[in-house]
């Protein structure tokens, strides 16, 4: 049986990357007595898939996995039997059945959004010019080449969106995320001139095709 | 002294861990941590394993005190560990003292430190600790507004080394005396939440199996050999005993699952404590005695409740020597079958090498490693009798054609160079027999067979029965690994090594006296920690401590010592008495062997000294023999 679960990720757990999530899920579910089904072979894997792999000191609201069990269970037994043996930090939002059929979770993802906290920021660092300024600059561009790992690419069309909201100093980013087109919002920062530590980054929403 | 909120700190690292590797070392919020409320704790400690997370997160020993202290109404715990390098540089940076993972606190407001020493290569990061959190590192400095820094672990034993950083010692098992230890810092905290500094380490100094160092003086010849140990009020013992807890409690099972990827993600059950085997390197061998068994019900209900509280794939069935457990065989039966169908890999470490250590593997289906690991020790039957692990070659070889004829493709050999008497033919015995092994099972599984062979030196270790005898030098370590790097050229054997230096460095640490204190003082200013980590090694810095202070380091490694020599941890008692290691050292010295003492008592001293303790758990929980009943004194 495929199930789908929407979770947060806060806290402590912010800290915890992609793999140990997996980990974390894994253990979870046994803690739980929620049973995985494995994979075939000489080293058996629980069937684990997560959507999109969240950066290292992101916390989110939005995330989703999907989990095969080896036997039928009611979703809210799930819900509830998981919250319990998760750590503070990740919260189930929802478990539902899913077609056993539908493709990987990963290769549904199209975008992400961000939420930037500008809350305990120290805007005199940015003296020149606001952070309003420095976005409407950013988005009349048409090119913005930027370097990682070695390779440049243009991190312009991967924004679909970028808006900052003065009042509550929010920021709000969608960004690509598609396999091989994925924008990354410290990149965005980076470009903006912003120290991405200094602020704080949840994603909100991810995107499905 | 002024203290740094949770949030203040959380806040400041809110900065820092992004810039850092493995920020999940340093956030705590794991499944199965206890986060009790602060302000209604009478009693805080902060139990601290001084290495990386990594390493610390899988310790059974502070897991246990957790337990205790936590259970506690009083008192909680927290956790701390040693942060790395780039943590280190970012808190100093940025004036973020050492901190607890439960509640963020600072580790200069708990009322006491317990560090867990299990080996000496942790001395400085111990000391860099307490520098961390703000701290004086030397007992001498600290008062009433500071926390007790005590320490407990294998390492205590010799508490010498130590002695000026720290309060206080325990000698032996934890489970009991850290009570002891809550209940004398309770009775001298004031309302202002200040320790009565002297008072409290007055009565720890009276608590058995405790030592407070700066409560005995040492006296020395002009040779720099001691003359006498004694303590400076009365009413203390001159000698501190372990303590050894009669009978084991139940083991933990709710253990902490780290977030992220740690050396031993694993269940841990310690089915047996202590040894009967009497191998004369070994020091657990003689500091945990007498030998404890839980029944196998309590291990299998133990494994159980663990699985369920933290979701682990793999438990590990912890003894120093799994094939000596009395029911062994039942208890690998019933735990590969009530977890061997639950995708959990089951580790049995420590076994004898025998065929039936073969049989028990291949139940519990333990082919995640496909290495068979065996510790010989020795590979001359000269050497053997020298050490008393007492095995022929036949039976050696029978038990390595067993593993490869069952699959396994890789035989781990441990072995020790550096044996008291060890000549190079003895050393050379270590390459011949790896090339035997090696044959066997070439003929059994031809090309895919494999041999890693493990070659560590020997250290002299206090309380056993080699502690009379000197290391080798650099030279004769250099001169042995060297010929069994050019011998051992087969490309199916891989040969591995300590480094000479490390080793030094662990001698120096296991056998000195108090005049090592500023030799690790200076060693640590001059930037040394992380010791156990070779590529953090600062071998010439620890050289040039001990030239600056005017120590020689040969005087604790390279010396015979003389039978009636006093040692720096004379007045340190495991119960064992000297009398019985010595005789036990002049028999290795005829290459005399002493079988398994469950199947004969030699009197090594833990029944008298526990004699109660072993009337009140009779039977054959305890492998030491019965003793009678007390003829009770007639009423009048």
């Amino acid at each position: 049986m495929r199930v789908r679960i929407q979770f947060e990720k806060k806290g402590a757990l912010k800290y915890i990357g992609h793999l140990d999530l997996h980990k974390m899920w894994e253990r979870s579910a046994r803690r739980g007595n929620v049973t995985l089904s494995y994979s075939q072979g000489f080293h058996p894997q629980p069937k684990i898939q997560l959507a999109s792999a969240l950066p290292l000191g992101f916390s989110s609201r939005a995330e989703v996995v999907d989990m095969w069990t080896a036997m039928d269970y009611e979703t809210d037994w799930i819900k509830s039997a998981l919250q319990l043996a998760l750590p503070t930090g990740i919260h189930v939002n929802s478990v539902d059945h899913i077609d056993d059929a539908l493709p990987p979770l990963q290769t549904e993802v199209i975008a992400a959004e961000f939420e930037v906290d500008f809350t305990e920021f120290d805007f005199t660092q940015l003296a020149d010019a606001g952070v309003e300024e420095r976005v409407a600059k950013m988005l009349s561009t048409e090119e913005i080449i930027r370097e990682r790992r070695g390779k440049t690419y243009n991190l312009r069309p991967l924004i679909e969106l970028a808006n900052y909201e003065a009042t509550t100093k929010i920021m709000t980013l969608r960004l690509t995320a598609k396999e091989g087109a994925t924008g990354r919002p410290e990149e965005v920062l980076a470009e903006l001139g912003i120290p991405f530590e200094e602020v704080l980054i949840e994603r909100s929403a991810i995107f499905f095709r | 002294m002024t203290f740094l909120t949770p949030h203040q700190i959380d806040h400041r690292l809110n900065k820092v861990l992004l810039k850092v590797t493995k920020p999940g070392r340093y956030v705590g919020g794991e499944y199965n941590s206890v986060v009790k409320d602060w302000e209604n704790a009478q009693l805080r400690t902060a139990l601290v394993f001084p290495d990386i997370y990594d390493i610390g997160i899988s310790n059974v020993g502070l897991k246990i005190l957790y337990d205790i202290v936590n259970n506690r109404e009083d008192a909680l715990a927290e956790r701390c560990y040693s942060v790395w390098r780039d943590m280190e540089d970012q808190m100093r940076e940025h004036s973020i003292p050492q901190y607890s993972l439960e509640s963020h606190h600072p580790a200069a407001q708990f009322d006491l430190i317990g560090f867990s020493l299990p080996y000496e290569t942790l001395y400085t990061n111990a000391i860099n600790f307490l520098d961390l959190a703000g701290l004086p590192v030397f007992s001498s400095g600290r008062t009433n507004e500071h926390p007790i820094v005590i320490v407990g672990g294998h390492s205590a034993l010799n508490p010498e080394p130590m002695h000026a950083f720290i309060d206080a010692f325990v000698i032996g098992e934890g489970e009991e005396v850290i009570c002891d230890i809550l209940d004398v810092i309770k009775k001298h905290k004031n309302t202002d939440g200040h320790r009565d500094r002297n008072a409290i380490l007055h009565d720890l100094a009276r608590v058995q199996g405790v030592y407070v160092p700066s409560l005995f003086e040492i006296e020395y010849h002009s040779d720099n050999t001691i003359k006498s140990i004694r303590a400076t009020q009365p009413g203390i013992p001159e000698t501190i005993i372990k303590r050894m807890v009669a009978k084991l409690p139940p083991p933990p099972t709710k253990f902490i699952v780290p977030n992220i990827e740690a050396v031993h993600n694993r269940v841990s059950i310690e089915i047996m404590r202590g040894c009967t085997r009497g191998c004369r390197f070994c020091h657990a061998g003689i500091i945990n005695r007498p030998v404890r068994e839980r029944s196998v019900q309590e291990v299998v209900n133990a494994v159980s409740e663990a699985i369920d509280s933290t979701g682990f794939e793999e438990v590990a069935l912890l003894s120093l020597s799994s094939s000596d457990y009395s029911n062994i065989l039942e208890l690998v039966k019933a735990v590969s079958e009530k977890f061997g169908e639950k995708h959990l890999g089951i580790s049995l470490p420590s076994l004898r090498i025998d065929t039936v250590s073969v049989d028990l593997m291949d139940q519990l289906r333990d082919r995640r490693g496909t290495g068979f690991t065996l510790a010989p020790e020795a590979a001359s039957e000269r050497m053997r009798k020298t050490i008393n692990k007492y095995i022929t070659d036949d039976q050696l070889l029978e038990t390595v054609r067993e593993i490869y004829r069952r699959g396994w493709t890789t035989v781990k050999l441990y072995f020790m160079i550096g044996h008291p008497s060890e000549t190079l033919e003895d050393v050379q015995a270590i390459a011949d027999l790896c090339k035997r092994v090696l044959t066997e099972g070439r003929a059994i599984m031809g090309g895919r067979a494999r041999v890693n062979a493990g070659v560590s030196t020997f250290v002299p270790k206090p309380h056993t029965p080699f502690q009379w005898v000197s290391c080798d030098s650099m030279e004769q370590i250099k001169e042995k690994q060297d010929l069994l790097k050019r011998v051992l050229k087969d490309r199916n054997i891989k040969l591995s090594w300590t480094a000479p230096e490390d080793t030094m460095i662990e001698a120096w640490l296991s056998r000195g006296d108090r005049n090592l204190s500023k030799v690790i003082y200076t060693a640590w200013k001059n930037g040394v920690k992380f010791d156990a980590w070779q590529e953090e090694r600062k071998f010439s810095t620890w050289v040039a401590a001990f030239e600056t202070e005017g120590v020689d380091p040969a005087f604790y490694t390279h010396r015979l010592r003389p039978v009636d020599e006093i040692f720096p941890w004379e007045h340190i008692s495991t119960a064992v008495t000297k009398k019985f290691l010595f005789q036990d050292y002049s028999m290795s010295l005829k290459e005399q062997i002493r079988d398994d003492c469950r199947n004969q008592c030699y009197a090594c001293g833990i029944l008298p000294t526990f004699i109660e303790e072993r009337r009140a758990n009779p039977g054959t929980y305890w492998k030491c023999p019965h003793v009678k009943e007390r003829s009770l004194p007639v009423a009048l």
